[in-house]
């Protein structure tokens, strides 16, 4: 409640100080209009048709339902991944020997590029739900698992100290002392996690299922509709945009407040 | 005090971390309603002597037994938790012995006006708060506890001077109120000759106690040339010039002070006085030689 009262409150400020970030966006769009201006709407369809075109699958219905199934398989795997890889990496971080074990580990599966994944995934589950859902677990744990290591390898031995000369029961060392701390690390590293799961959710569509937006861009591919390939990506953009901006980045300014200007 | 004196005592204790002999033979005892200080050069075993008290470290080899109920230390550091507020790291002890948020709300918060903290700190995090406001809410988050003994390691180091004085005189008149009984470590002599009812000095490698001197003037009672006057005096006893390895006193060097006197008693009884050096007890009339013949 305190929360979402100090959200409402830094909104103003926080969508003033967004005029920057719309600049420059603005800017995007006008080169995007310039490239479309020089290459044709054939390979780069100007922005206004492209928004067009949107607007008229929002209109028709034709978006939600994509999108929907889209970020339903993201977030599933995004969850798992946070739930999974903020839990291993936490227990990996309580013990030297497993964080020395898992760096190496770690560094593989971060160099393993999702598309390998996509492509065993699709031998396992076939096209449902699982390819996605897998290719995108498998791209954010590193992710999360790294941020949960790294907080918990950071934690101040001095504050344990503290903790112990009080007396602190186990529920509050876990919640007042290290939870806080861990978060720091991880909700920066849950951030990217997300925007990775939303890209590689799309990719996992587009070759491996029969719905969800992935796979309206490969529709639109084939009939070489570039103004709808442009307004589904928009779409997603959009929308990760939206989700980054306008809820996790107060949600973080608002519980790292105690990091601010900290000299 | 009371019939019934609670206190904690130190018997035979010794320490080592690894092969490393950190403490050697330790004795003392600390009464309710007392403060001792403890002193020495650095790496002479004071802050794990102060642990080992605290329970913070696993006694090994001879015994302490705390009598008290409730212990509270203070660090060096301040060491707050830097996402909660103020009066959340007050009252965080409080929290810890599972007191009602209401209750332990207005004891940290009326604590903290007494220990000078406004009303608009309380809400603020320790990153927005000066060092010596750090430390001030470190000395509350302590003496909210209401603490039998309190355990403090050099907890004003970090003060500069002018800051001194006010969480002097806040921590004595608690202590005296509540009767509680102080172990502090200091660097600072004039620190420990201007709060400790007794100073114990102690020597490295391996840590010991090599003197303890009382001072009778109640702390609160005592004014800046008191303090001044008994610091010189306890930096001309003998045994404290060897434990923190100074060089002997020149003749006639001490200001207006029979030479090498740390031990001349006042007339009146409110001086300082080494009370036994090197596990020796000093009678009143063989001070200057026990003193001076090691």
């Amino acid at each position: 409640m305190k929360l979402l009262r100090a959200w409402l409150a830094g909104l103003p400020a926080y969508l003033w100080s967004g005029w920057g970030a719309l600049a420059s966006l603005l800017l995007l769009f006008a080169v995007w209009e310039g490239v479309s201006a020089l290459y044709g709407p054939l390979v780069m369809p100007d922005p206004r048709s492209t928004f067009a075109t949107l607007l008229g699958l929002l209109d028709s219905g034709e978006a939600w339902p994509e999108l929907a199934i889209t970020a339903r398989r993201a977030l599933i795997g995004y969850l798992f991944a946070v739930l999974v890889g903020g839990g291993l990496g936490l227990l990996a971080g309580l013990s030297m020997t497993a964080s020395m074990m898992s760096r190496p580990l770690v560094t593989v599966l971060m160099g393993m590029p999702p598309i390998a994944w996509l492509v065993l995934a699709m031998l396992w589950f076939g096209a449902g739900d699982g390819t996605p859902v897998l290719t995108v677990f498998v791209a954010s744990f590193p992710i999360v698992f790294v941020g949960a290591l790294q907080g918990t390898r950071t934690l101040d031995n001095q504050l344990q100290t503290m903790a112990q000369a009080f007396r602190l029961p186990w529920a509050m060392r876990f919640f007042d002392v290290y939870l806080p701390h861990i978060i720091s690390y991880l909700f920066p590293a849950a951030i990217t996690a997300l925007g990775t799961s939303w890209k590689v959710v799309v990719m996992a569509e587009l070759l491996a299922t029969q719905d969800g937006v992935g796979a309206a861009l490969a529709v639109t591919r084939s009939h070489l509709d570039t103004p709808a390939t442009m307004a589904w990506i928009v779409a997603v953009v959009g929308l990760l945009l939206a989700v980054e901006y306008l809820v996790l980045e107060p949600v973080k300014r608002e519980v790292e407040r105690w990091r601010e200007q900290s000299a | 005090m009371t019939a019934e004196r609670r206190q904690l005592s130190v018997r035979g204790l010794s320490h080592s971390f690894g092969r490393d002999e950190v403490l050697a033979g330790i004795d003392f005892c600390l009464y309710s309603g007392e403060v001792l200080a403890l002193v020495g050069p650095s790496g002479c075993g004071k802050t794990t002597l102060l642990h080992l008290a605290a329970g913070l470290l696993t006694v090994h080899e001879g015994e302490v037994r705390v009598d008290f109920q409730r212990t509270a230390f203070m660090f060096q550091q301040p060491r707050l938790l830097p996402w909660q507020s103020t009066l959340d790291n007050i009252a965080l002890g409080l929290k810890a012995a599972g007191m009602k948020r209401a209750e332990r709300e207005h004891r940290a918060h009326s604590l903290a006006l007494q220990l000078g903290l406004a009303h608009r700190d309380l809400d603020k995090f320790p990153h927005q708060l000066s060092g010596g406001m750090q430390s001030r809410v470190a000395l509350a988050r302590a003496l909210v506890m209401e603490p039998e003994l309190l355990l403090l390691d050099e907890p004003f180091a970090a003060l500069d001077i002018g800051l001194k004085e006010e969480p002097y005189r806040l921590l004595l008149d608690h202590q005296h109120r509540l009767g509680t009984a102080v172990l502090m470590i200091t660097h600072d002599l004039m620190e420990a000759v201007r709060l400790s009812d007794a100073i114990l000095v102690m020597a490295p490698a391996p840590g010991r106690i090599c003197a303890r001197f009382e001072l009778d003037l109640p702390a609160r009672a005592r004014d800046e040339a008191w303090v001044y006057r008994q610091t010189a005096q306890f930096l001309q006893a003998e045994v404290v010039r060897d434990c923190f390895a100074l060089p002997p006193l020149a003749p006639g060097a001490g200001p207006g002070l029979p030479s090498g006197a740390g031990t001349a008693p006042k007339p009146s009884g409110s001086g300082l006085r080494l009370v036994s050096a090197d596990g020796v007890d000093v009678a009143e009339s063989g001070q200057r030689e026990v003193a001076n013949g090691d």
